[in-house]
């Protein structure tokens, strides 16, 4: 079974290709079986290839699978070659199967829209990119699958390209993420430079041979790809585009941030941690990255009123919980907690996206209202995912992941009271703006009324997510046991002054702690959100954090506004005046020349006429 | 010589100023049978069969262009009811 790894990218990317080339010839029907069908088989052969991988282990825990040489050029032959291991195979059965669910979803979703095909085209493409990306065994490979999520992600969130702010969202998303391409492919060329090979084992090992640790060339190289990550993961400072990101269709905002995309700064950065350890400053550097952008987008998040907004600044912060559990070396929390994000956030996206096509296409959470008894599987399942998020204690399965890299901030070797704190700060926010979105949806009087209801095809995704949602928090200890064969445990060092079930008992009192102020604000005493909004100093921070802590505004002003000047000022640079007065003088002559087409024969005859007189007047006199 | 090159700038000035269609494809009849007489006239002058065989050609040529120039001059009749050339001048360009 495991032979037929190079299926699980192939088939989405074969129904694509199907999709796009006759899409518009088949009816809804074949085009949902195709489109699903795809990644459900996809899916079908990832746990098949899962059970060979569990009852065979193949030598030293990783199987490559080399399909063809790529290039062959002087030397640098990167293969068309996959590489599944435990975190491989941990990601790519996530990515696989949480994607089925929500093409699922999206198959009753989008049944209206006109774009039926080109979106499921998209969409495969998109999962297809993923697992190549996930799977590659060079990292030229694995670029290939980074540029294809990116353009995917531009195609998905244009996806609605009528609308001009949708196009400008998309190129906002594209561009962002290309300057952190840009870095990323920099540093792909500082290691093939230094190092003399792209495939990702080998590399790892002459790594780990050529450098020591703290090695100049290590920080450089591990800071490039850092930059990559940081902007596919929308980390500061790139976390820009994610927010804007919500213009495109809802289960496209599920997949891209549960399952696709987001996370691909995460595996980057996981997969070449041997990179990574070696250089323990641009390690400390994801730390700082991570604890710094689960604040900000913490504190966004509390301002928006667009639920996909919360949801986007919340993706963002999670992200960043992810980022700080790698830059403490506490790589396989990272992943555990990739996996429960993928089950709650896409649930709560798809949650979302059910309460918005009921509301009629309404996005403003103050608007919403008591549809607790209107929407009773959209209100459960929300509800589990809401705190699954928030980390309800012992239940769900954000508890465990999050509150494990809470704790490891603390205990490991690179950790720092710090980032606990940071964490500890972190897990309140999460707590406040969730539950601050429940309160006002579900709760409360009744605001729009409900006019669609979701069918099964949409509430099955929810509920199997919903089940996830609580039970891959108990996968905790096989998971970890598994992942140990591709990353290194984080190695602990200073564990005095808390143990582990202080640590989650803190982040359970701040879990209710926010439940508590989210109750007052939103649902109990409204008015009391009423009146810190007439505080001045409250208003400021409002505004601050609903405009994303002015981010947009320094690029802005730092980046957008300067080369619009200079391409104003450039616009009658030399070699434009050149071109433009060739194409002056094409029109001159084009003018000239029309005006002689009158279309009158005899003046075509008398043209004629005296045209050979002048040629033979040529050459007899010549 | 002389009645060759009188008869063809007659033709060629009759071309230029008639409107009519059915005068102008005359007068390319009598322009293309100006241009046979020179080559006849140049053969006979230099003992030569050349002129008189060119000759039959021009003959052959014209035929199938009066042809040709009348089916088109009727088509344009049916389509425009008229036929004055100025007023053909829809391909203006």
């Amino acid at each position: 079974m495991i032979r037929w790894l190079w299926l699980i990218p192939a088939l989405p990317f074969a129904s694509a290709l199907v999709l796009m080339l006759f899409g518009s010839r088949f009816s809804r029907k074949a085009i949902a079986a195709l489109g699903v069908g795809s990644i459900g088989l996809s899916a079908l052969i990832t746990i098949l290839v899962a059970i060979d991988f569990f009852a065979s282990p193949p030598a030293g825990g990783a199987y490559t699978q080399l399909l063809w040489t790529w290039i062959s050029v002087a030397g640098f032959t990167p293969q068309i070659g996959f590489y599944l291991d435990a975190l491989s195979l941990v990601m790519v059965l996530v990515v696989t199967f949480v994607g089925f669910l929500i093409h699922i979803y999206s198959a009753e979703f989008m049944i209206e829209d006109e774009g039926y095909s080109r979106f499921f085209a998209y969409m495969n493409l998109f999962v297809a990119s993923m697992l190549t990306l996930l799977l590659a065994n060079n990292l030229l490979l694995l670029y290939l699958g980074w540029e294809g999520v990116g353009l995917c992600s531009y195609l998905l969130i244009g996806f609605w390209y009528r609308d001009p702010a949708n196009g400008r969202a998309a190129r906002k998303a594209f561009i962002a993420t290309r300057v952190g391409d840009t870095a990323m492919s920099v540093g792909l060329f500082l290691l093939f430079t230094q190092l003399g090979t792209l495939e990702i084992q080998d590399l790892m090992h002459r790594a780990s041979e050529q450098w020591p640790s703290g090695s100049t060339y290590a920080v450089i190289a591990a800071l490039l790809l850092l930059g990559g990550a940081v902007g596919k993961s929308a980390q500061l400072p790139l976390q820009v585009w994610l927010p804007d990101a919500m213009a495109g269709p809802t289960p496209t905002s599920a997949l891209l941030h549960a399952a696709t995309m987001v996370t691909a700064g995460v595996y980057l950065i996981a997969r070449t941690h041997v990179l990574f350890s070696l250089a323990p400053t641009a390690q400390f550097t994801v730390a700082i990255v991570g604890a710094s952008t689960m604040l900000l987008a913490g504190f966004s998040a509390l301002t928006q009123y667009d639920i996909k907004r919360v949801l986007a600044y919340s993706t963002v912060s999670q992200i960043g919980y992810m980022f700080l559990a790698l830059g403490v070396g506490a790589w396989q929390a990272a992943i555990f907690h990739f996996v429960t994000h993928a089950c709650f956030k896409a649930l709560l996206f798809l949650g979302a996206g059910v309460i918005i096509n009921a509301l009629d296409d309404e996005h403003s959470i103050f608007k919403m209202g008591g549809l607790r008894e209107e929407l009773p599987v959209a209100f459960w399942t929300f509800l589990i995912a809401g705190c699954s998020l928030a980390g309800l204690p012992l239940i769900t399965a954000g508890f465990f992941s999050k509150d494990l890299i809470i704790w490891e901030a603390w205990s490991a070797q690179q950790g720092h009271p710090a980032l606990w704190i940071a964490g500890m700060i972190g897990a309140l926010l999460t707590s406040l703006y969730i539950f601050r979105v429940i309160f006002r949806v579900f709760f409360g009087p009744l605001g729009i009324p409900v006019t669609k209801r979701p069918g099964y095809a949409m509430t099955i995704p929810l509920l199997v997510l919903a089940f996830f949602s609580i039970v891959a928090g108990y996968l905790k200890v096989p998971l970890l046991g598994f992942l140990s064969s591709a990353l290194p445990a984080t190695i602990e060092s200073h564990t005095g002054g808390l143990t582990e079930i202080g640590s989650e008992a803190v982040a359970a009192l701040l879990f209710a702690i926010g439940l508590y102020f989210a109750y007052l604000f939103h649902l109990q005493k409204r008015s009391l959100a009423d009146a810190l909004m007439a505080n001045p100093v409250a208003r400021v921070l409002h505004e601050w954090w609903f405009a994303d802590w002015g981010f947009d505004w320094i690029y802005d002003k730092a980046f957008v506004q300067p080369y619009i000047w200079a391409a104003q000022v450039n616009k009658t640079d030399f070699i434009d005046t050149f071109y433009t007065g060739v194409a002056w003088l094409t029109q001159l002559f084009y003018r000239g020349l029309s005006r002689t087409e009158t279309g009158r024969v005899r003046w075509y005859a008398a043209a004629m006429a005296a045209g050979s007189v002048l040629f033979v007047a040529m050459v007899l006199f010549k | 010589m002389l009645l060759a090159g009188i008869l063809f700038s007659l033709g060629l000035t009759s071309l230029l100023v008639r409107r009519n269609l059915i005068f102008v494809l005359m007068s390319l009849e009598v322009m293309l049978n100006a241009a046979g007489l020179a080559f006849v006239v140049a053969g006979s002058r230099w003992h030569q069969a050349d002129g008189q065989v060119v000759f039959l050609f021009i003959l052959a040529m014209a035929a199938a262009e009066v042809c040709v120039g009348l089916a088109l001059v009727l088509e344009i009749y049916r389509r425009c009811k008229s036929l004055d050339v100025d007023g053909l001048s829809e391909m203006r360009g």
